[in-house]
C-alpha cells in the first residue's frame, strides 16, 4: 500500500470497497433529499402564506434566518438532544437548514409576479385557488426551484457532518480516513463523491429550473 | 333582460379608504349598448368606480345593480365571469398560449373543447390576426397585437358588458388609434355595453356615447360628446376638454345633416326632359338631382347634357349616375376638404338607405369655416344659411 501514490491508493480503495462507497453515496443522497423534501412541503406553503399576508413575512423570514446562522454542528448536537442518535436527527437538521432558501425563494417568486396579471386573473373570475395554480405557481416555479437547488447543495454538505451522530453516509468514510494513519485516499473516497453529488444535483436542478422558467422571461433574456 | 332596466346602475356609491375618500357620491346609469367613458385626472375616482362593478372593490356605502339585480346577491367569482375585463398592462398570462389566454374564462366556465376552439378562431379573425397566432405566446406578439388579444379575451365568454381601464394608455398613438377603431367597431357590431376609463379626452370623445367627467370622487357632468363640447358644465370640464378642442369642436362634430339644405331641387326618374328643363328654369339651377319615386338618389342631370341629347325624352336616359355623395351622419371635417378641392359646387346628402335628404353647398362650408375662425354666434350662422339658399346651385 505504502508504495502506491495517493491516486493509486484512492482507486485501489474504490476498487476494493466500491459497493460500500456506492451504498453510502445513496444513503447520503437520500438523507439530503428527505430533508429538502420535507422542507419543501412545509416551506412552499409557508412562502405562499407570507406572500399573501405580508405582515407575517418579516417574522417568518427572520426566524428562518436565525436557524441559518446557528453553526451546523451545533444545531445537529442540539437536535440530537431531542431526537437521539441516528438518521432522523440529520434529516431534521437538513430540514431546518433548507427552510430558509425555500421560504425566501417562494416568497420572492410570488412577490415578483406582475400585479396586473394577478388583477386581470381575478377580474376575469378566477377563484383564489385558480389564481394560485393557474398563475402564481407556474410563474414562480423557476424561482422556487432555485431555492430547492440551493437547499439541496447545502443539505449535501450538512449530511456529511451527520456521521458524527451515527447517520452514515459519505461522511462516515471521511471520518474513517481522518482517523487512519495516512488516510488521505480514504478521505478522498468520501469527499470526492460528496462534491460530485453536490455538483451533479446543482447541474440537474439548474436545467430543471431553466425548463420551468416562464416563456416571457426566457424570451427577454 | 328588459331593455328598460339599465345594464349597470350606481346608487349613492361611496368608497372611503381609512380617511381618504376615493369616491364621494356617484349616481350613474349605464344603459344597454352604451359606451360610457369615465374621464378625470388621476385620483378622481374613475378607476375605483369602475372596479366596483365587478366587485374588485366593495363600496363603503351605496349599491350597484346589474340588470336591476343588486350585485351583492351574486357570487363575486361568477359575477366577474359575466363581465369582460381589460386593463392597461394587458394582463395576458405569459406562460399560456394565445389560445389558452383567449379561452380562459370559457375554460373557467367549463365549455367543451370544440366550442372553445371555435370561439377562439372566430374572435381572432374578428381582430384580423392570423389563426396560427393561437399557438404563440404573448411574449412573441407586439404590444398592439397583445392588446387586441386582451380585448377579445374580454369577449370570449360572450359577456354583455366589458370594463376597460385605460386599455390603450401604454400604446403608441398609431396603434392606439387602430385599437380604438377596433373597439368602437366591435362594440357597435356586437352590441356590447362598455365602461371605459381614460384620462385622454380625445379618446373619450371619439369612443363614448356618454362621457362621465369625474373629479375628486364626484361626477361633474355626464353627457354625450356633442353636448359636452357644446355645453361644458363648468370651468373644470372646460379645462379638461381644452380651449383649442372647444373651438375646433364645432367643425369636428358637425355632421352633414346639421348644415345641409333640406330642400334640394330634384326630379324623379320617369319624368320627361321637358319638365326637367322647366324645373331648372323655375328654380334657376343648372343641375338636378334625380331620384326614384321613393326618393332614393339615383344620379344627376346637367344642363350641358340636356343640350346635347335633345332627342331623348326621359330623365333616366341621360342622367349621370356617378356622383360623390355623403351620408347624413358624415362629419363635415372628414369631407370638407374633398368637397373644396374637387371643386364640387354641392354634394348630395343621403341617409344610410340611400334616400336623398339634402345637399351641402360650398357656401354652407364657408359659413362653417368662418365660424371656426371668427367664432360667429349661432344666430348669425342661421341667417347666413338662409341667404345662401337661392344661390346654392347656380
Amino acid at each position: 500500500m505504502a508504495k502506491l501514490n495517493l491516486w493509486q491508493q484512492f482507486w485501489f480503495y474504490l476498487g476494493e470497497n466500491g459497493n460500500y462507497v456506492l451504498a453510502q453515496f445513496i444513503r447520503h443522497f437520500l438523507i439530503s433529499i428527505y430533508g429538502v423534501l420535507f422542507a419543501a412541503i412545509i416551506g412552499i406553503p409557508l412562502g405562499i402564506l407570507i406572500a399573501r399576508h405580508r405582515k407575517l413575512s418579516g417574522f417568518i423570514i427572520s426566524l428562518a434566518n436565525v436557524i441559518q446562522t446557528v453553526p451546523s454542528l451545533a444545531l445537529l448536537s442540539m437536535i440530537m438532544l431531542v431526537l437521539g442518535l441516528g438518521v432522523n436527527t440529520v434529516i431534521a437538521t437538513v430540514f431546518l437548514y433548507s427552510l430558509l432558501p425555500i421560504i425566501k425563494n417562494t416568497y420572492a417568486g410570488m412577490q415578483g409576479i406582475d400585479r396586473t396579471i394577478l388583477d386581470s386573473g381575478k377580474g376575469m373570475g378566477m377563484t383564489r385557488f385558480q389564481v394560485l395554480y393557474l398563475i402564481e405557481l407556474p410563474m414562480s416555479l423557476s424561482v422556487i426551484m432555485g431555492g430547492i437547488r440551493n437547499a439541496l447543495v447545502i443539505a449535501i454538505g450538512i449530511t456529511a457532518i451527520g456521521s458524527f451522530v451515527g447517520a452514515g453516509g459519505l461522511g462516515d468514510i471521511i471520518v474513517r480516513g481522518t482517523n487512519a494513519t495516512n488516510g488521505g485516499a480514504i478521505i478522498l473516497a468520501g469527499a470526492l463523491p460528496t462534491a460530485l453529488m453536490a455538483i451533479i444535483s446543482d447541474f440537474i436542478l439548474g436545467i430543471l429550473q431553466k425548463v420551468l422558467t416562464p416563456r416571457e422571461a426566457s424570451i427577454n433574456k | 333582460m328588459e331593455k328598460t332596466t339599465p345594464m349597470v346602475e350606481f346608487k349613492d356609491i361611496a368608497k372611503i379608504y381609512h380617511n381618504n375618500t376615493a369616491v364621494e357620491k356617484v349616481n350613474l346609469k349605464v344603459n344597454h349598448g352604451d359606451f360610457v367613458c369615465l374621464i378625470g385626472t388621476s385620483g378622481s375616482g374613475k378607476t375605483t368606480t369602475m372596479r366596483m362593478i365587478n366587485r374588485m372593490l366593495e363600496p363603503t356605502s351605496g349599491e350597484v345593480f346589474l340588470n336591476g339585480k343588486n350585485i351583492k346577491e351574486f357570487d363575486p367569482v361568477k359575477l366577474r365571469r359575466k363581465i369582460g375585463y381589460v386593463i392597461q398592462n394587458i394582463g395576458l398570462i405569459p406562460h399560456m398560449t394565445i389560445y389558452e389566454n383567449i379561452t380562459l374564462v370559457p375554460k373557467l366556465l367549463k365549455w367543451p373543447e370544440e366550442k372553445k376552439r371555435e370561439q377562439a378562431k372566430k374572435l381572432i379573425r374578428l381582430v384580423e390576426l392570423p389563426t396560427d397566432f393561437l399557438d404563440r405566446y404573448p411574449g412573441e406578439l407586439s404590444g398592439g397585437q397583445q392588446q387586441r388579444i386582451g380585448v377579445i379575451r374580454a369577449l370570449a365568454a360572450e359577456q354583455d358588458i366589458i370594463l376597460m381601464d385605460e386599455p390603450f394608455g401604454a400604446l403608441d398613438p398609431i396603434t392606439r388609434e387602430s385599437l380604438q377603431d377596433l373597439v368602437k367597431d366591435l362594440q357597435e357590431k356586437l352590441g356590447k355595453t362598455v365602461v371605459f376609463v381614460t384620462h385622454d379626452m380625445d379618446e373619450a370623445l371619439k369612443l363614448a356615447t356618454k362621457v362621465v367627467v369625474m373629479d375628486h370622487g364626484n361626477i361633474i357632468q355626464q353627457a354625450s360628446p356633442t353636448e359636452l363640447l357644446n355645453h361644458p358644465a363648468n370651468d373644470f370640464v372646460k379645462k379638461l376638454i381644452g380651449e383649442e378642442r372647444l373651438i375646433q369642436a364645432r367643425a369636428d362634430i358637425t355632421t352633414a345633416q346639421q348644415i345641409m339644405l333640406k330642400d334640394p331641387v330634384s326630379i324623379t326618374l320617369g319624368q320627361p326632359l321637358k319638365s326637367a328643363v322647366s324645373l331648372m328654369r323655375k328654380r334657376r339651377v343648372d343641375t338636378l338631382l334625380v331620384t326614384d319615386d321613393d326618393g332614393y338618389l339615383k344620379g344627376y342631370l346637367d344642363l350641358a347634357d340636356l343640350n346635347k341629347y335633345n332627342r331623348v325624352t326621359s330623365v333616366s336616359d341621360i342622367m349621370i349616375t356617378r356622383l360623390f355623395k355623403i351620408y347624413t351622419d358624415t362629419l363635415i371635417r372628414n369631407s370638407a376638404e374633398r368637397i373644396l378641392k374637387q371643386g364640387l359646387r354641392y354634394v348630395p346628402v343621403i341617409d344610410h338607405q340611400g334616400k336623398l335628404c339634402g345637399i351641402v353647398t360650398r357656401s354652407s362650408l364657408v359659413d362653417m369655416v368662418y365660424d371656426i375662425i371668427w367664432g360667429g354666434s349661432e344666430a348669425e350662422k342661421d341667417e347666413s344659411a338662409d341667404s345662401t339658399q337661392g344661390g346654392e346651385v347656380q
